[in-house]
């Protein structure tokens, strides 16, 4: 039988949160992916990382442009706000939106070829305006669902699945997101929800423009010898900086590390992330430092991943624009017409 | 202590897994006939369930059921499948399956058996060793086949013409009977040159209840066993108004709905400990209930109190259970008056025990203290090496399907002895593993989860059952209830199989399991593995399934215990490290005559 729904029932312990929800509650209808596809991964990762916060799925708004990575919203939080957008137009159409209702919480789910490629200039403006949103970019480094061509962060050098060679040189979408401005910027890796899912928690927590570079193997496109995105390959290269564990208000730290391994960084709604240090000497708060590391780390062949900058004093596009706190589009025609008094004095104060 | 890569070419482990036939004393193939039930194979699934446990229909009505505790519904929803009555389907709507049993041998192998008492348990081993060629001669002191099946289960849980059915099925496999011959002296048997002797003679002696006013009262005092089979055979046809039945068990609900048919309109069931700890089936005390019988607990009879030689009643103190010191349960004076409780007639109900009159204790024939022949667990053998006891004979009261899978194993510990092996070498049953995948979402087992809460079995209307002991309250699943509930079985034995190579540990198995089963992570000693799975191993009788390293140095761990069978896992894995394979395990049976596959 093809695709039947994911059995309703689950196992007898599974916990509910404190809005009384189960992690269940948050999946979405079953994928059409292919099997084995990292996306389905990050899926689960965002699954688990929105159960444990306790988000309302009503609260959340997910959107995204055109792809495998971009289809991914249909298959978790399915009692949440969706848009699917056009190819690349995910970061205009999640401005917009954050514009008019700025207290929703925005995840935009991208793909390599919808970021780095058509949408490059969508990007790009989203993360130097600090649009308050997660921004995810699955990067598998081919368009998958075109049948794998490479993308715009497939490695130079990299050869495809019929042994064809990439000679164009690839866009680290991590040192660009950290050049235009982006509070929050980490990579991680499918295959590590131990490292992924206290990423995505943190940077749903985070305020301005939050972003991780998701590397997600492609089973059916890019999973063999040759590739710099397969399973393999990023196990044996992957140099990971740091580990997250992402604490809430709540929840107290007890466990004793060794001095100098680990950093505690308070976010602005109080939540706390706690960094295992692994390169003891990084620094998540020196851009310049992080851009130049991560480019020396990228010439000697490794994917560094980890929790890479955050910003400790961050704003966003409201805050640039001193916008009210009301969302607009609570706003009512008394707040937004100011009537012909105030226009006369207007007029009056330009002649 | 890491944990060793879990074997799985050791049968027992797969088996487990099939909860309910690793349950099941005779080992039924469960999941396998409840498949053939949903395929409207009724036939198929009828000769799946003669094949281990001789008796479907009979069972299918009456069985104590221990598969369904057990079975791994009931861990993930309300109640588990209704195994017992999608039994009694494939019998009800098998049609003429008599092409399909064996016939008697052609040949004789030149050995005689001896059964003594027709019950289930003699049945079987006749089942088992008459088409193999052995002479087998069944002797019972009543005029026909089945135990206590026939004597003393009332018809309005299982009608007469099942048991000749069934009964019948089996004495026409070249069967000889004795009937209405009590045997009184075992080695008069023996000396008539029986190569072997297999004592199935039950537990026959209800046990009394000996307090003031017992003898005054002894004509409206009746054991109740003894007072079943003369309702079953026809000879007491009527009680009393007023009934009181004194015990818990299965016996005192038979007892109490008997009496509710043959003219008792207050009948009472009293017992001595609370309503939790009567041995009944839940579902007996919910048919008596049902039926308008209260069952009042806590009261310990103290006399039997009569006037003119007639019973008028009893007299009960009233208990409280307490747990003393060791942590027992013991039921202490409530310090409340006595209750007098006026009647015509009580039915004791309060235990059932062994008898063995017709053995002689000079023949070689260990008995222990407790007057029970000392018999292997194992091979059925007494101290004799002659003589085989099975059934309720071997251990005390059970039940049918210990009976036959006593039965069975007696069978062949009958056929080794008389070929000259030894006992000790059971012969290993059979076992079949293949994959069920037809495409890459496709098996050939319907794998999508029901949804359904289990279906009750329609019951005759109250005011017909009561009016005629014969007519039977349950009246079976129709066949769209049928098909709904075997829907509800998770095909447990179409198991999981891993395999290291393959697995590229992308997690795709982890994230689909919608009851987390699957874990990778770092192996340990099992204890402590089992805390930090994805969700906590608590079951202790579930494996868990353990693969060796893998290319990461992690294991991939599998908790058995809830997994829903559903193949996501196996439809979701890129590599096919994962593979739904149909597990048949068939136990072996003396010659295995009568097993087809
Ligand atoms: C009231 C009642 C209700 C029950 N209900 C159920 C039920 O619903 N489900 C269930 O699974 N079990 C039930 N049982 C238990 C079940 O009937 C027995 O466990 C089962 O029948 C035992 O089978 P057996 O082959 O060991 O012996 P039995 O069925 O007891 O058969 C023994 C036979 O041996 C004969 N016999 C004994 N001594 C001699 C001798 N010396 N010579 C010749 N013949 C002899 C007897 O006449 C009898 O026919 C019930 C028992 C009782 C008392
Ligand atoms: C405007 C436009 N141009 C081109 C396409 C064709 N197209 C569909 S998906 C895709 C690439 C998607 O790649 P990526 O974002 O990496 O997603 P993946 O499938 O790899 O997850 C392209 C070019 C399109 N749908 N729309
Ligand atoms: S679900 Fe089916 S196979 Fe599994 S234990 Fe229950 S009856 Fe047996
Ligand atoms: S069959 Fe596989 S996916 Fe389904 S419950 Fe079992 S382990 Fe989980
Ligand atoms: S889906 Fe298959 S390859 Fe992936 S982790 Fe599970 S068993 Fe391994
Ligand atoms: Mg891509």
């Amino acid at each position: 039988m093809t695709f039947l729904p994911k059995p309703k029932l689950h196992h007898p312990g599974l916990a509910a949160n404190t809005l009384g929800f189960t992690r269940r509650d948050y999946e979405g209808t079953i994928s059409t992916l292919c099997a084995g596809c990292g996306h389905d991964s990050i899926s689960a990762a965002i699954v688990h990382a929105c159960f444990e916060l306790d988000l309302p799925p009503h609260r959340i708004a997910k959107l995204s442009g055109i792809g495998c990575s971009s289809k991914t919203p249909t298959y978790f939080l399915g009692n949440s706000h969706g848009f699917n957008s056009v190819h690349g137009r995910m970061p205009s159409v999640l401005t917009g939106a954050n514009l008019a209702n700025r207290e929703l919480i925005y995840l935009g789910v991208s793909g390599d070829g919808d970021s780095a490629s058509i949408g490059l200039g969508q990007f790009a403006h989203a993360m130097r305006r600090g649009v308050n949103m997660v921004y995810i970019v699955e990067n598998n480094g081919v368009y998958g669902l075109t049948k794998g061509q490479f993308s715009a962060t497939s490695d130079k050098g990299a050869k495809s699945k019929r042994g064809v060679v990439n000679n164009d040189e690839a866009i680290d979408l991590v040192s660009m997101a950290m050049q235009l401005g982006a509070g929050f910027v980490a990579r991680s890796f499918s295959g590590d929800k131990g490292q992924l899912v206290p990423l995505i928690q943190a940077a749903l927590t985070h305020q301005g423009a939050a972003f991780i570079d998701c590397i997600s193997p492609c089973v059916a496109f890019n999973n063999h010898v040759g590739s710099t995105k397969s399973f393999d390959y990023v196990r044996e290269h992957n140099e990971a900086v740091n580990y997250l564990d992402f604490i809430t208000e709540r929840e107290e730290i007890t466990v004793d590390y060794a001095p100098g391994s680990v950093e505690v960084v308070k976010q602005h709604d109080g939540s706390l992330l706690r960094l295992r240090k692994i390169a003891g000497d990084y620094d998540v708060h020196d851009r310049a430092a992080a851009i130049s590391f991560l480019q020396h780390r990228r010439a000697s062949g490794e994917i560094v991943t980890g929790l890479l900058y955050v910003d400790q004093e961050p704003d966003d596009l409201h805050g640039y624009m001193n916008t009210v706190s009301t969302p607009f589009n609570e706003l009512v025609e008394a707040d937004l017409c100011p009537g012909s008094a105030a226009l006369d004095k207007l007029n009056a104060a330009l002649r | 202590m890491l944990l060793l890569p879990t074997d799985i070419r050791n049968p027992d482990y797969f088996h487990k897994v099939v909860d309910c036939q690793w349950a099941c004393p005779a080992h039924t193939p469960v999941p396998e006939y409840i498949r053939l039930i949903a395929a409207g194979r009724y036939a198929d699934a009828y000769m799946v369930n003669w094949e281990s446990n001789v008796f479907p229909g009979i069972l299918g009505r009456t069985c104590d059921r221990p598969c369904e505790p057990a079975c791994r519904r009931g861990r993930v929803e309300e109640e588990p499948v209704a195994i017992c009555r999608l039994k009694r389907v494939a019998a009800d709507y098998k049609g003429d399956i008599s092409a399909r049993l064996p016939t008697p041998a052609t040949a004789r192998n030149g050995k005689r058996i001896a059964l003594v008492g027709a019950g289930p348990a003699s049945l079987t081993v006749a089942r088992d060793l008459a088409p193999l060629g052995y002479e087998v001669v069944v002797f019972d002191g009543e005029s026909r086949g089945g135990g206590m099946i026939r004597s003393q289960i009332p018809k309005f849980r299982l009608p007469e013409q099942v048991i000749d059915e069934e009964v019948g099925y089996v004495l026409d496999l070249g069967v000889e009977t004795r009937f209405d011959t009590r045997i009184d002296s075992l080695k008069g048997l023996l000396d008539e040159g029986f190569d072997a002797v297999f004592a199935g003679s039950g537990a026959p002696r209800g046990r009394d209840l000996v307090l003031p006013g017992r003898q005054e009262a002894a004509g409206n005092i009746h054991i109740g066993i003894d007072w079943l089979s003369s309702v079953s055979f026809g000879h007491i046809t009527a009680i009393g108004k007023r009934v009181i039945v004194l015990g818990g068990g299965n016996t005192a609900m038979d007892c109490c709905r008997s009496a509710r048919r043959l003219g008792g309109t207050e009948v009472t069931v009293v017992v001595r400990s609370g309503f939790e700890e009567m041995k009944a089936s839940p579902w007996e005390k919910v048919d008596a209930m049902h039926e308008d019988i209260p069952i009042l607990n806590f009261l310990v009879p103290k006399e039997f109190t009569h006037e003119d030689g007639r019973l008028t009643g009893v007299l009960f103190e009233k208990v409280r259970a307490e747990i003393d010191e060791k942590g027992r349960r013991k039921l202490m004076n409530a310090g409340e008056p006595d209750v007098h409780m006026p009647c015509d007639d009580v039915l004791v109900a309060v235990g059932q025990e062994n008898a063995f009159p017709w053995i002689e204790r000079d023949i070689g024939l260990e008995f222990d203290r407790w007057d029970m022949p000392v018999v292997d667990q194992v091979t059925f053998r007494s101290t004799h090496p002659k003589v085989f006891f099975g059934g309720d004979a071997a251990f005390g009261p059970k039940n049918i399907i210990w009976a036959v899978a006593h039965g069975h194993q007696a069978a062949i510990s009958i056929d080794l002895a008389c070929r000259g092996e030894e006992l000790q070498n059971r012969p290993p049953p059979h076992v079949w593993l293949s994959s069920q995948k037809m495409g890459i979402h496709e098996w050939s087992y319907d794998n999508d989860v029901s949804n359904d809460l289990r279906f009750a079995v329609p019951h005759q209307d109250k005011a017909i059952a009561l009016a005629d002991i014969k007519a039977e309250v349950e009246l079976g699943f129709d066949l769209k209830q049928a098909f709904a509930e075997a829907q509800r079985c998770l095909n447990c034995d179409v198991e999981t199989v891993f395999s290291d190579a393959a697995c590229i540990e992308c997690d795709a198995c982890v994230d689909i399991c919608p009851v987390d089963c699957i874990t990778f992570t770092e192996n340990g000693p099992e204890a402590e593995l089992r805390t930090r799975l994805n969700a906590p191993a608590v079951n202790l009788t579930q494996d868990l399934y353990v693969s060796g390293p893998l290319k990461t140095a992690r294991v991939m761990v599998k908790d058995e215990d809830v997994c829903l069978h559903c193949g996501l896992c196996a439809e979701r894995c890129p590599t096919g490290a994962w593979d739904m394979q149909r597990f048949l395990l068939d136990v072996a049976q003396a010659g295995s005559a009568c097993s087809k596959h």
